[in-house]
């Protein structure tokens, strides 16, 4: 029999539990945006710096939600699978005919559908906000599957964190090390505009940098193949060892024979 | 025996890497369609036997055979044949009722058609159709653990394990499940491993009891079969005045060895005696009591025959070693 309807529905659950519970649905849908927001209407006049890539803070700093976005995933995708462990509910799900990469796949298929949604959520405000997408159409279409890749990479990370770790509390805590990444990056700045010679090479060190320079390219810049190959290039090697270490982690976690 | 729906275990261990042997090479088998009741204290290894038997936890050493197949070599068909209600009933709080029930039943490759009558059948026969679109959160003990069965026979298995399905629930919801499980075995044939802690529990549902306690088993029957190794009955007298209590327990020694209790003095009664024969003695004796009971020997005697220890002892036992670990 396939495996399908097994995959489905255990995205079902994970997007159920999602909508269920607003304390993880609401803040990867707000708290991106208002950060947004907030540097946007503090940081504008950054833009008139020479060399700055646009006019608008606000369309420079659309790309940061899409990566933030996925941090939350990551956590709340992360917390969800730690309670199942906790729970003994992994247990229940190692006793049906459910093959470990059908749980796998369904877990992620379920993050990566509320990747999408968010990918929609902050593309909408971004344009209901007056950000003009330099790219159009075919870069929306590109920036949504970079979203997608996005999800998926960083909701296996948070898998593979709550298999290993099988706490939720534990999966809260790693949180903060993830956000310091986003902060140590070219969020808030181009790279070559950073000053401070520590920061630039951390940030040139670090592969959110690229992934957030591949959306702003979308929006900002144009077709730009640097840096969309930088970008898919860091995403899917992380995501292809976020993949492999999820599944090595859950085949030690359902110890069935 | 194990082909179709029994199970067979021969030499079963398990050992935990850092911690003690859980099971201690055990022996039993369950014919199909039989009530298995598997008594003992916490910690006397019950719950690991229904891991190791359930395909969640390789042994150390020996077989096992449920259905007819390798619980090591063949886990896959076993779970295909089994029913499953774990110690804790693992339930997301934010689904409802009916939503595990699809999504047991989907992962469990019950054909789709099939699915909404089935889910709708198992919450009308575990008394949960009124509350199937409430979410989990607000159950009570008791609806969780019928919801608990409900999911475990998604699936019509022909092998239902039960790890302590009663523990925490109050009388009527222990009854109804009682009554459940016994329905099973007489409408469906369906072969049911039990653990408990409870003597009556196991006395009421089981066709054969096993007594397990630190890994091993220590005796396995019929109920009425252990009781009746233990044999004698034990007479119970309450003093009509405590300071009679001494002279009473005294006495009472003529007709059988003392037992431990703080309530009342009771002796396990000697062959051949009857409470007749003691209530003329007494009578005779010019003793006076305020009740005078005989009573028919319990599986907790035969724990106590068996192991030195009550059932009630040994979990008191059990927890204080767990404290101390910690």
């Amino acid at each position: 029999m396939t495996s399908l309807p097994q995959v489905e529905a255990i995205a079902r659950r994970s997007l159920v539990r999602t909508a269920r519970s607003p304390a993880s649905a609401i803040p990867p849908l707000v708290f991106p945006i208002a950060l947004m927001i907030l540097y946007s209407a503090g940081l504008q006049s950054s833009t008139t710096l020479p060399g700055f890539p646009t006019d608008s803070f606000l369309a420079f700093m659309l790309a940061v939600p899409f990566i933030q976005g996925a941090l939350f995933s990551t956590m709340i995708s992360g917390t969800d699978l730690a309670k199942d462990v906790q729970t003994g509910f992994i247990n229940r799900l190692a006793l049906t005919a459910l093959r470990d990469w059908a749980l796998l796949v369904g877990q992620l298929a379920g993050v990566v559908a509320l990747g999408v949604v968010q990918a929609v959520f902050y593309l909408s405000v971004g344009l209901a906000l007056g950000v003009h997408i330099a790219t159009g159409v075919p870069g929306v279409l590109v920036l949504f599957v970079f979203a997608l890749i996005v999800s998926l990479s960083f909701g296996a990370l948070g898998a593979f964190l709550a298999l290993r770790l099988g706490s939720g509390e534990s999966i809260q805590a790693m949180f903060p090390v993830l956000f310091v990444f986003l902060f140590i990056s070219s969020m808030n700045a181009p790279r070559n505009l950073i000053g401070v010679d520590w920061f630039r090479t951390a940030a040139t060190l670090n592969p959110v940098s690229y992934m957030i320079e591949c959306v702003r390219s979308l929006i900002i810049v144009g077709w730009d193949p640097e840096a969309l190959v930088l970008g898919f290039g860091f995403i899917g090697g992380i995501g292809i060892v976020s993949i492999a270490l999820a599944s090595r982690a859950l085949r030690l976690r359902m110890t069935r024979t | 025996m194990a082909g179709d729906n029994g199970i067979e275990v021969h030499g079963l261990v398990r050992e935990y890497r850092k911690g003690p042997r859980a099971v201690d090479g055990i022996d039993l088998a369950v014919a199909p369609g039989e009530i298995y009741g598997f008594l003992g204290p916490n910690g006397a290894g019950k719950s690991t036997t229904v891991h190791v038997l359930t395909t969640l936890l390789p042994p150390t050493a020996g077989t096992a055979c449920v259905g007819g197949f390798d619980v090591v070599k063949e886990g896959p068909r076993v779970r295909t044949l089994i029913g499953v209600a774990l110690q804790e009933a693992a339930l997301d709080p934010l689904l409802t009722g009916r939503d595990h029930l699809r999504l047991q039943a989907t992962l469990q490759n019950v054909p789709k058609e099939e699915r909404p009558a089935r889910a709708e059948e198992l919450l009308h026969r575990v008394g949960l159709a009124d509350a199937a679109d409430r979410k989990v959160a607000g159950y009570s003990g008791g609806m969780k653990r019928r919801l608990d069965l409900a999911l475990a026979l998604v699936h019509s298995p022909k092998i239902l394990f039960l790890d302590e399905p009663t523990t925490g629930l109050d009388p009527q919801s222990r009854t109804a499940l009682w009554e459940e499980v016994a329905l099973l075995r007489r409408e469906a044939g369906v072969t049911v491993f039990l653990t408990t802690q409870y003597l009556e529990e196991a006395d009421v549902l089981a066709d054969r009891v096993g007594i397990i306690d630190n890994g091993r088993i220590v005796a396995e029957g019929t109920p009425a079969a252990l009781k009746a190794e233990i044999g004698r009955p034990s007479l119970h007298a309450v003093p009509r005045r405590e300071e009679d209590r001494a002279k009473i327990a005294d006495f009472l020694t003529r007709f059988g060895d003392p037992l431990e209790s703080t309530r009342d003095v009771a002796i396990r009664l000697r062959d051949g005696l009857g409470l007749t024969d003691i209530v003329r003695a007494v009578d005779a004796g010019g003793l006076e009591v305020a009740d005078l009971e005989l009573r028919a020997p319990t599986l907790d005697d035969v724990f106590l025959a068996k192991t030195g220890r009550t059932l009630e002892g040994a979990a008191e036992e059990a927890a204080a070693e767990e404290h101390g670990r910690r």
